[in-house]
């Protein structure tokens, strides 16, 4: 049985075994360095230099933007003067800051990384389908679905196991398939916002649509006030003529009202009970599926869930969007003899060659969605263009003496802060090779 | 077929471990590839020092809650002058897995992946094979 090398895949974070032989590192030096988010192999799109991420359709986004804009934009225009005069000035402060917060919001969920997990390197995939033990070496066949069982606060909870991105799904975690990536703590995928909803943009979304809620209501009572209270001057007819722009927004928010208001009412009980929109679709945690299920995420009180949904701490990016791809160093290139891969893990994504470095400093600057630490950023990279440094810690000297050269290199590269690429050979093909020989 | 260099690296997965739910926790069951090269004890003591600093990292408390509200009054923009909590644990946790690679893992041929490397999904230890011992295995 032949056994092949791991690599035609184009995850992002996979080591380029085509092109990073000594002979061509030369030259691949020269070529512009890439950001990893722009080998992501998901479906989103990436703006401001891999800073905004968002789903691949947009156009309901903008839509939701321009209805928020437009009719905010009448309300101040044309009804806050009258209602400064007639009634307080305070209204259209009011206004302004409670549009500036739902924008600020919609803005905050659409363009975060909702929680998107990273697919498996070559190495973990290889060693969870040897755990897994699928006993086929062709290509294209799918194994039946994989599932394992866990225990949570004594409910059994399934996880599954997802092949784009070879990983078995953490509790909660679904794969989106508009987006193709699997998310955190999924809740939804919402058109309105041009993205998926997961555990780090939930709570954004939740203000945006309760703050949204605020503004509409805040808008078509102070529409209708400014109507009624002109129509008592001149007429019911001549008020509406004139402030047409007025009429257009009561119906906007007329109909924007039961939606909005609606959807905050459905997520207030959700961040109540600590459900997402995905699990009480499915009524995983209903009691009418069997007397004894319940909710084991819940920490049992109203005040704690929404506390924690809220106001909990925010997990950073597990994507690295603005971290440098580099070549590795070149005693990592796999022999190129075309063997067959085993098991079924090519990827059914167009072939990217990238090359990877993992980066602490890179990653941790990237972590946050801020333009201030491109600063910080180049820093790191200067650190990682260096090529074979000399052993500065005692811990690479050991494994220069014992494991050579490249170890060494991989030792240094780790402490500096740069990683080690994933392996181009799997485990078991090691040691089938070995004992080939 | 041996690579010219004459090392081979394996890599064993720690896997997560959701029995306390969606937290951040790795499983502390040795694995048997490391049998030869690391004391239980000490792998159990690296990844239960780990698991304790995620639990740091994703608690509920006064303290978080109270970075939460005011992140919010700020409309958010308050983490562009200061890190998360979360990051500054996961700061402390790239600096003890810098500390447990200098002076436990290398010295036996061994190397600690920081999981925020893989997504959280793994603790990523890779055995360097020793050039010495060869193809003959």
């Amino acid at each position: 049985m032949h056994l092949g090398e791991s690599t035609r895949e184009c995850e992002y974070s996979q080591i380029s075994t085509r092109s990073s032989t000594p002979m061509e590192t030369p030259y691949k030096k020269k070529t512009p360095k890439k950001r990893k988010w722009e080998t992501f192999p998901g479906r989103n799109r990436f703006y401001c230099d891999g800073r905004i991420m968002m789903a691949k359709q947009t156009g309901v986004f903008y839509l939701t933007l321009v209805l928020i804009l437009v009719t905010c934009g009448l309300f101040f225009t044309f009804d806050c003067w009258f209602l400064a005069e007639q009634l307080t000035p305070i209204i259209p402060v009011i206004g302004a800051v409670l549009f500036l917060f739902v924008i600020g919001t919609l803005l905050r969920t659409s363009f975060s990384d909702p929680g998107v997990l990273p697919r498996a390197t070559p190495d973990e995939a290889a060693d969870l389908e040897r755990q897994i033990d699928v006993a086929n070496g062709s290509t294209g066949y799918r194994p039946p679905p994989r599932t394992k069982e866990v225990v949570i606060n004594g409910q059994t909870v399934k996880l599954k196991y997802c092949f784009t991105c070879k990983i078995f799904r953490p509790p909660r975690a679904s794969h989106c398939s508009l987006c193709d990536n699997c998310v955190e703590r999924f809740d939804h995928h919402c058109p309105w916002v041009g993205n998926c909803v997961g555990k780090r943009n939930y709570r954004f979304f939740y203000m945006f649509i309760l703050s949204l809620s605020f503004l509409t209501v805040f808008i078509f009572a102070f529409v209708i006030t400014h109507i009624i209270l002109n129509s008592q001057r001149i007429g019911f007819l001549s008020a509406l003529k004139d402030s047409p722009a007025s009429v257009l927004e009561v119906v906007v928010c007329f109909f924007s009202v039961w939606s909005i208001v609606g959807l905050s009412g459905f997520h207030t009980y959700l961040i109540s009970s600590n459900q997402t929109t995905n699990e009480d679709i499915k009524g995983s945690w209903s009691s009418k599926r069997s007397k004894d299920n319940y909710n084991p995420y819940s920490y049992g009180n109203i005040f704690t869930n929404c506390c924690a949904a809220l106001c909990g701490p925010l997990p950073p990016s597990l994507i690295d969007r603005r971290g440098f791809i580099q070549s590795d160093a070149p005693q990592l290139a796999p022999p190129t003899n075309g063997l067959p891969m085993y098991g079924s893990t090519q990827s059914q994504q167009s072939h990217k060659q990238v090359n990877t470095v993992d980066c602490h400093l890179q990653a941790k600057a990237a972590h946050c969605d801020c333009p201030h630490n491109s600063g910080v950023l180049l820093q790191g990279v200067a650190h990682h263009t260096g090529r074979g440094p000399e052993p500065r810690t005692e811990a690479e000297s050991h494994v220069r003496a014992r494991f050579g050269a490249a170890a060494a290199r991989q030792i240094h590269l780790k402490a500096r802060g740069g990683g080690i690429s994933s392996s181009p050979w799997s485990p078991l093909q090691i040691i089938l090779m070995l004992g080939l020989n | 077929i041996r690579p010219d260099h004459g090392f081979g690296r394996i890599s064993v997965f720690i896997q997560r471990d959701y029995s306390s739910g969606t937290i951040c926790k790795f499983q502390t069951k040795f694995p048997s590839e490391l049998e030869s090269r690391l004391d239980k004890q000490q792998f159990e003591e690296t990844i239960q020092t780990l698991n304790n600093l995620y639990a740091e990292a994703e608690k509920l408390g006064g303290s978080s809650y109270l970075e939460g509200c005011l992140a919010c009054l700020t409309a958010y923009t308050v983490f562009l002058c200061m890190e998360t909590h979360y990051e500054k644990v996961l700061k402390k946790i790239a600096r003890y897995i810098r500390d447990q690679n200098e002076k436990i893992y290398a010295p036996r041929g061994l190397l600690l992946t920081d999981p925020i490397e893989r997504g959280l999904r793994v603790v990523e230890i890779t055995i360097f094979e020793d050039r010495n011992i060869g193809s003959a295995r």
